[in-house]
């Protein structure tokens, strides 16, 4: 049976819901989009958009490298985006706070290098990583129950990590001078901060590939950002848009089986352009 | 009177470096004391201390009765200013309140005011701390599309949240067009006093705040003079103190010229940008 879309929209849902991997897929996307939106959305404010998009290319080496030692690719994810995190922070107390253009610069040359080890890893591998492609571009087939419980259990460990230190974090990352001389760790916030990034990252890459991580850690973010400076409402919004992200793209890609991927850079690309060109409006 | 700061024969010691030595500071409570001194003298150090961020390598110093250091929760802090660029989109409100509860663990939860008293509260001082600095046209702005001006009074409120009995500020006119820079010195002796509070700010110009203040401490050469404006800024003291002859001029409407003083440029300190 062909899946085929029409106006009847309980009849749509229903006909997405009639196989387990859809299913799987569907749970698989709604845990990492929650978790991605409210991680970006700090990522965002603190300006390490270019660090969280390193880190999830840390993931391709990090698969080429599980598979060539015969581990499940997602143990290859975490140690590597782990190992990114760790040297992206290393990067930070190097050039300290005033250096953050030669930071960008140090984190691009991690990227260019993790890029290169991936496909050197690869070359040794021989064989062909079956999943090159939905590596790069994510891929809602073949998510198992095993991967939806690893998943929600990263996504706990997260929000856990943020409900903690939410509001230090914050003050840490808007207004890092005051928060010093106020005694927050701020170096400890950091450091901390761009470990349970790569956790995320790397959480996030097994839905949306490599290349698309921008779809739920970033784009979310970005366009609530846009919408209010309220910082509640802010986090709400960002969380509602990366559902309505993944869920749109999941399901676009059933009915026309095109990648979601498209779909959901797609459309994440045309709100920020909308809510971008509504505060643009809004002010004058 | 009591003594909000007693710091008597102080000396600073930074990566082997003696910054100065043998300062003595007295400051009264409710005073409006300015440290003078051009860049590199230490008076962001001297703050440091009073803070407990820096140790006296020489001498002792006591803050509110206690240890330096012991008192922070009773102390409003502005350090150097920070610039928030456009790009910077928190709310001036937001802003103000992390100076209440920005060090505490935890996120705050949603619709708290409604439920808690002690969030309603707290909403509350944030609220009158923004009336206070008379921020409230612009608080709910994300404070990059705020002036300079507009950020410094909101950053003041920031300091002044939690009811400090001392505020201490870092270069508070810095970065401030002449309006502004008389605006804010203004605003900050409204607050000395009339609400009681003693001020403690670091100025590399004193002709902004020359009407308003009590005391200064002038820092130089790695020594330091305190008295009032008429007994310290003196060609005959700041010579004495930059071991080099200095003329202090005044002009027509009052105004001080230091002439001769012996800038160092290259320890001109970092300025914040924040986005």
């Amino acid at each position: 049976m062909n899946p085929r879309f029409t106006l009847d929209l309980p009849s749509d849902v229903h006909q997405l819901l009639a196989y387990p991997f859809m299913v799987n897929a569907l749970e698989a996307a709604s845990v990492v989009a929650v978790m991605a939106a409210v991680v970006g959305w700090f990522m965002v404010l603190r300006g390490e958009t270019f660090a969280g998009h390193t880190l999830s290319m840390m993931s391709f080496p990090g698969a080429a490298a599980a598979a060539l030692a015969g581990l499940p690719l997602a143990v290859g994810y975490f140690a590597f985006c782990g190992i990114g995190a760790v040297i992206i922070a290393g990067a930070a107390e190097v050039s300290g706070p005033a250096g953050q253009s030669q930071r960008s610069a140090i984190i691009g040359t991690v990227g260019a290098a993790a890029l290169a080890v991936g496909y050197l890893l690869l070359s040794l591998y021989g064989g062909v990583l079956e999943s090159l492609e939905s590596l790069l571009f994510g891929s809602i087939l073949g998510v198992t129950r095993g991967q939806v419980l690893t998943l929600t259990l990263v996504a706990a460990c997260v929000l856990v990590f943020v409900a903690l230190a939410g509001r230090p974090l914050f003050f840490a990352s808007v207004d890092g001078p005051l928060a010093r001389a106020s005694r927050v760790p701020v170096r400890s916030l950091a450091v901390a901060f761009l470990l349970v990034l790569g956790l995320a990252v790397a959480a996030t890459v097994q839905i949306t590939g490599v290349l698309l991580v921008f779809a739920l850690l970033v784009a979310p973010a970005g366009i609530a950002r846009e919408l209010t400076t309220r910082i509640g409402l802010s986090l709400a919004l960002s969380v509602l848009l990366g559902l309505l992200i993944a869920w749109v793209g999941l399901g676009l890609s059933y009915y026309t089986n095109y990648s979601p991927g498209f779909f959901s850079t797609t459309l994440a690309i045309v709100m920020f352009a909308l809510a971008r060109a509504a505060r643009r409006l809004g002010r004058n | 009177m009591a003594a909000a700061v007693e710091m008597s024969k102080g000396a600073v010691r930074l990566g082997g470096r003696t910054i100065w030595s043998d300062v003595d500071l007295l400051v009264g409570e409710g005073e409006f004391v300015a440290i003078l001194g051009p860049n590199g003298a230490g008076k962001s150090t001297l703050l440091n201390v009073l803070l407990g961020l820096n140790h006296l390598a020489a001498g002792s110093v006591a803050v509110l009765g206690g240890p330096a250091g012991s008192s922070n929760e009773r102390i409003g802090h502005l350090p150097q200013r920070r610039v928030f660029d456009s790009a910077t989109r928190v709310r001036g409100v937001d802003l103000v309140r992390l100076g209440l509860d920005g060090r505490r663990w935890g996120v705050p939860l949603p619709f708290a005011a409604r439920f808690s008293a002690r969030s309603r509260a707290e909403r509350a001082r944030v609220a009158q701390a923004i009336e206070r600095v008379g921020a409230e046209a612009y608080a709910e702005r994300p404070i990059g599309e705020c002036s300079g001006g507009e950020q410094q009074r909101l950053l003041i409120a920031q300091a002044l949240v939690r009811e400090p009995r001392m505020l201490i500020l870092d270069e508070p006119l810095d970065g401030l067009d002449l309006p502004n820079q008389a605006a804010v010195a203004a605003l900050v002796e409204r607050i000395c006093r009339e609400q009681d509070v003693t001020v403690l700010l670091v100025a590399h110009d004193v002709n902004p705040l020359l009407p308003y203040l009590d005391r200064v401490l002038y820092l130089a050469g790695g020594r330091g003079a305190m008295g009032s404006v008429e007994e310290v800024i003196t060609s005959e003291t700041l010579s004495s103190l930059y071991g080099a002859p200095i003329e202090v001029l005044q002009t027509g409407d009052g105004r001080l010229v230091v002439v001769g003083q012996p800038e160092a440029p290259h320890q001109h300190g970092p300025r914040h940008v924040l986005r």
